[in-house]
């Protein structure tokens, strides 16, 4: 690997400045997990590496009762998420999605910011924290905004974030009581050929509101609202019967690519089957909130 | 830059460039060759290492990471002519045959013992799926995990799985 400089910023406004200096030659820095493959395999290269770890205030998973929200540092680690006694009471769910990252070495190290900031589209956060409506905190000396998951992805590897920003943190709303989660992930590689998400609530007997997100068959995470319709408004009982047909729709809204992980036909179809499957999850249990996670990866 | 940490129980004081691996500082400058370069890309394991113990793909690990904390190879793993009882099962079960994915899979099993005592053996499995291993099939490796469990638990008065 060709060397680098390294610095240390202690703070996202002095980390902020150094990457408007350093421009194309430099690049943030955190986890490393996807930055460090690229560099060594000669992909890219930089004359200066921003290491965001020592900023105070970027790390941490907490839950904030007056918002109703989850709000997970962009430092915090897929193991820190797996392992967070917050997530496990809060949202389960993504407590096992994250278990599912990779590997438990990757998930040592890798951020969850960088996980987001990098657009990998194979990847398991990004769709399942688009059906969760989830907000992006990004930070620079010139201020702070706040990017929905939904207005994040421009392109694989390309988001919203400029050059001289930085993910500072992801703000989850929690479902609202009703609501029903379910992701499943399918692959044989360790990054997953597809990811589903379906959050779906549940108010008076039938869908009041319903995200489904498909990710990774494509350049980036997609809603898709043709098939969210075909459930909205449902009661519990005809949501099973008419899965099949919100799944179609699923499957003809997506634009898949063909890659190393099949042909764009065999994603098209694998959409189909694991998006009816995990709408089907969403409804296993009765009363409280299903949140299965499944994973039909090897 | 220097960097100072802590190498299997002992202090450890170095000069690094920010680009050097971890491993590389490993083996070629601190003759620990245990830990195996093999897919250089964080996904088959032979070169598990912990640090403040969790385990990390030390081929992609910057050394200059390691300040300030405490690293552990395949070497800290025995305490003089004592194996550790990870090792007595690997031995035990021939969980290993040509062995250069061995000290991966014994860190990470030290990991996984260290977060879950009394694994059952979906969970081994499931700790184990990142660790290669070509000749062995698996079993032996699992079997041997699920016994160090035991045996560690017994030393330590928890209920076996």
């Amino acid at each position: 690997m060709r060397p680098f400089d390294l610095h240390e910023p202690r703070s996202v406004a002095e980390a902020s400045v150094l990457l408007r200096q350093l421009g194309e030659r430099g690049k943030v820095y955190a986890g490393g997990t996807e930055l460090l493959l690229i560099l060594k395999q000669g992909l890219a290269s930089y004359e200066a590496l921003v290491n965001i770890k020592r900023i105070p205030g970027l790390a941490g998973i907490a839950y904030n009762p007056s918002a109703g929200h989850l709000e997970i540092g962009a430092l915090a680690t897929h193991w820190d998420l797996e392992w967070s006694p917050v997530l496990r009471e809060r949202l389960p769910l993504l407590a096992r999605v994250e278990r599912q990252v990779a590997n438990p070495r990757v998930r040592s190290v890798g951020t969850i910011g960088g996980n987001l900031a990098f657009g990998d589209p194979h990847a398991d956060p990004p769709t399942f924290l688009l059906a969760l409506d989830a907000l992006l905190h990004v930070e620079s000396d010139r201020g702070t905004r706040t990017v929905p998951v939904a207005g994040f992805y421009q392109d694989a590897y390309t988001t919203a974030l400029r050059h001289d920003e930085i993910l500072t943190r992801v703000v989850i709303p929690l479902p609202t009581p009703g609501t029903r989660l379910g992701y499943r992930r399918f692959g044989y590689l360790e990054r997953p050929s597809l990811g589903v998400a379906v959050a779906m609530t549940f108010g008076d007997g039938v869908v009041q509101r319903c995200r489904i997100a498909i990710g990774c068959v494509g350049p980036v995470p997609l809603r898709v609202p043709a098939a969210e319709e075909v459930l909205t408004g449902l009661a519990h009982h005809e949501v099973h019967r008419r899965a099949a047909q919100a799944a179609e729709a699923a499957a003809a809204a997506v634009d898949p690519v063909d890659d190393l992980h099949g042909s764009a036909e065999y994603k098209r179809s694998l959409v189909e089957v694991m998006t009816r499957r995990t709408i089907w999850d969403c409804l296993s249990e009765v009363g409280g909130r299903s949140d299965r996670c499944a994973s039909s990866s090897s | 830059m220097r960097i100072e940490f802590v190498l299997n129980g002992e202090p450890c004081s170095l000069e690094v460039a920010p680009h050097e691996w971890l491993l590389d500082v490993l083996r070629d400058r601190l003759q620990l060759t245990g830990t195996k370069r093999s897919c250089d890309v964080e996904v088959c394991g032979a070169c598990t290492v912990l640090v403040d113990g969790r385990p990390v793909s030390a081929c992609t690990y910057l050394a200059f990471e390691a300040r300030g904390r405490e690293v552990r190879t395949v070497e800290g793993l025995a305490s003089g002519p004592h194996l550790h009882p990870l090792q007595e099962a690997f031995i035990r079960h021939g969980a290993l045959q040509c062995g250069f994915c061995t000290p991966g899979f014994l860190m990470m099993a030290l990991a996984l013992l260290a977060a879950q005592p009394t694994p059952a053996e979906d969970e081994v499995r499931r700790w184990l799926h990142g660790n290669i291993c070509r000749c062995t099939g698996y079993k032996r490796i699992v079997g041997a995990v699920l016994e160090a469990a035991r045996a560690t638990a017994a030393i330590a008065g928890r209920p076996a799985p």
